[in-house]
């Protein structure tokens, strides 16, 4: 095997000669370049399909009407109320419930960071929101949990009133009074657990000398979390707010199954509205120009998102 | 040197704990439950038990869906190993030119929406005649976890000690006897949290699925949809498929927690 004489990256011997021959750097191509052509013909043709969709004025419901328009696709977006509506939406959604469930997760995490009787049948409850499956939880959550009836919000509220002498407790329909809070509560309820493991891992890598440290030298819990902890957990903190905004941004599930985007266009989030406009409306052109236009968004969210796991990945490298 | 907890703020763990679990406990139980029993206000924890929701799911055919997801889960998953080891070693044991290039070109697809791709690969499975097939599914969800697969396999690949290769090299082994001896014994526990990461967000796919399939190859969450709109709301027997569902997601991550974060971190986090 010619590929195990190559001088490892770090220390090439002197007496090498330093550039490898083609040959070489084909071999160590080889394996990689399945998975490179694969990801390439899956995830890259579409995109470029999608571009070229979106200069097309193109309804299924009118066949034969199928012309290029330019950017008029483009121009629709940028002015439909619904679409802004949508991108409204979306942020709020995303921002509120990555926000809370980085507090959440947070306070979790700090308590499961200590030792305390039955800590690891607790953490064990707690990663459960985040395991079971995003649509059958959404349905948990609008029938057993939201439902005006016997859901067990309102179901709760009656107990305690009844417990009090009240005949019965408040009826409140929560979906539909309170529709963009419902999505988001289920969602921080997913959400929090992921949040809390990140920031535990965290936690639990912090070097313990300069705790004790701390300790000895007399300095506060709070001036410890605050001028220690907290700037350890920097990239950790950082790495959950990202990996959560790349997949709350993408909310497909709860939306579908809770209001279905209602009442009106209340809670109708981008990936949600782009499904309607591509199956309830057919208009594929629009479809494609919303979709486009996200994909710039989101080019603009990656791009921190990088620079952020750029630097835990130099620390790696360096290490 | 972990500190313990107060009694106070032990109490305050528990209490956050169970509230958070609140949810999935109340949908266990209910699932038990007759449906007389289940849609009670206040509600009646207590009510006697009954495996007759479950029964009714599996007459009701839940079987095919629940095959259909497992097909698509496991294969892919199988599929996404088979192409993230090899790269993951060509990024990090014997690393290509530009490798961090390489990786980040990877996670780059993850940051594109999938409803953005959804409009040309249903067109393009619609003119091949894919729809309604588990291997359009299949190939999606290679896709889709493939990223995932490589920076995990390659931060576990990672570990393994440079001087032990290289003193391997140097004693002449060929490279099956390092794969065998050297590399597999390190990453072996990373191989099954990827495969687990992968099998998890597979088997709760929803939008594509939903989109894609209809009547051969629909998965578990579209059996879950299409179940409630087509007989009207049955709460205990809602609970009982909802539970059925996630059970082999929250078995294998109560078995692995400790690789969950890794995996969910893309390896970034040890």
């Amino acid at each position: 095997m010619t590929t195990l004489t190559a001088p490892p990256e770090t220390a090439p011997p002197p007496i090498r000669p330093r550039t490898r021959s083609a040959a070489s750097k084909w071999r160590r191509r080889i394996p990689l370049l399945p998975a490179l052509v694969f990801t390439i013909v899956v995830t890259q043709l579409p995109f470029v399909a999608t571009l070229v969709i979106s200069t097309f004025q193109w309804n299924i419901l009118r066949p034969g009407d199928r012309h290029f328009t330019g950017l008029s696709n483009y121009a629709f977006v940028f002015t439909d109320e619904r679409l802004r509506a949508a991108v409204l939406n979306t942020a709020v959604l995303t921002a509120s419930v990555v926000l809370i469930s980085v507090l959440l997760g947070l306070c979790l995490a700090m308590l499961l960071d200590r030792r305390f009787p039955g800590r690891g049948l607790a953490r064990t409850l707690l990663i459960a929101p985040f395991l079971v499956m995003p649509v059958a939880a959404s349905l948990l959550w609008k029938h057993a949990i939201y439902n005006p009836d016997y859901g067990l919000l309102n179901g709760t509220l009656n107990g305690v009133y009844r417990l009090f002498g009240a005949d019965h407790g408040p009826t409140v329909d929560w979906v539909s009074s309170y529709p963009m809070p419902a999505v988001v509560v289920s969602l921080v309820w997913q959400w929090t657990p992921f949040m809390m493991l990140i920031i535990l891992a965290g936690l639990q890598a912090q070097p313990g000398d300069v705790l004790e440290a701390a300790r000895v030298d007399g300095a506060s819990a709070m001036a410890t979390f605050r001028h220690i902890t907290l700037p350890h957990l920097r990239q950790y903190l950082e790495l959950g707010i990202l990996l959560g905004t790349i997949y709350v941004v993408q909310t497909f599930d709860a939306v579908y199954t809770i209001t279905q985007g209602g009442p009106g266009s209340q809670t109708t989030n981008l990936p949600y509205e782009i499904y309607l406009t591509m199956f309830r409306k057919y208009e594929y052109g629009e479809a494609a120009a919303a979709g486009v236009v996200v994909v710039l968004g989101s080019i603009v969210i990656a791009t921190f998102a990088l620079r952020t796991i750029a630097s835990l990945f130099r620390e790696e490298v360096s290490r | 040197m972990t500190a313990r907890l107060t009694p106070l703020w032990t109490f305050v763990a528990w209490l956050a704990t169970l509230a958070f679990f609140a949810p999935v406990a109340w949908m266990v139980l209910t699932s038990f439950h007759q449906e007389a029993d289940a849609a009670t206000n206040p509600p009646s924890p207590f009510a006697p038990f009954t495996f007759a929701q479950y029964e009714t799911l599996f007459s009701r055919d839940i079987t095919p869906f629940l095959l259909n997801s497992a097909m698509a889960s496991v294969i892919s998953t199988l599929l996404v190993l088979a192409l993230a080891v090899p790269t993951a070693y060509a990024l990090s044991i014997k690393p290509v030119e530009k490798w961090t290039d390489v990786m980040f070109f990877f996670l780059s697809t993850k940051f594109l929406p999938a409803i953005a791709a959804l409009l040309p690969v249903y067109l393009i499975v619609k003119d091949i005649g894919m729809l309604d097939n588990v291997w359009t599914l299949i190939v999606l969800y290679t896709a889709m976890n493939l990223p995932i697969a490589v920076w995990m396999m390659r931060s576990f690949l990672a570990e393994v000690p440079k001087e032990i290769l290289e003193a391997a090299e140097v004693d002449g082994a060929n490279l099956l006897t390092v794969l065998w001896r050297v590399v597999a014994p390190v990453a072996m526990p990373g191989l099954a949290a990827t495969s687990l990461i992968c099998f998890i967000f597979s088997w709760n796919e929803f939008m594509f699925a939903v989109n894609l399939t209809a009547t051969q190859a629909s998965t578990a969450p579209v059996f879950l949809v299409g179940f409630i709109t087509n007989e009207g709301l049955f709460l205990a027997r809602l609970c009982a498929a909802a539970t059925l569902v996630s059970l082999p997601v929250l078995i294998a991550g109560f078995a692995a927690q400790d690789k969950l974060v890794r995996g969910l971190s893309l390896g970034a986090v040890k």
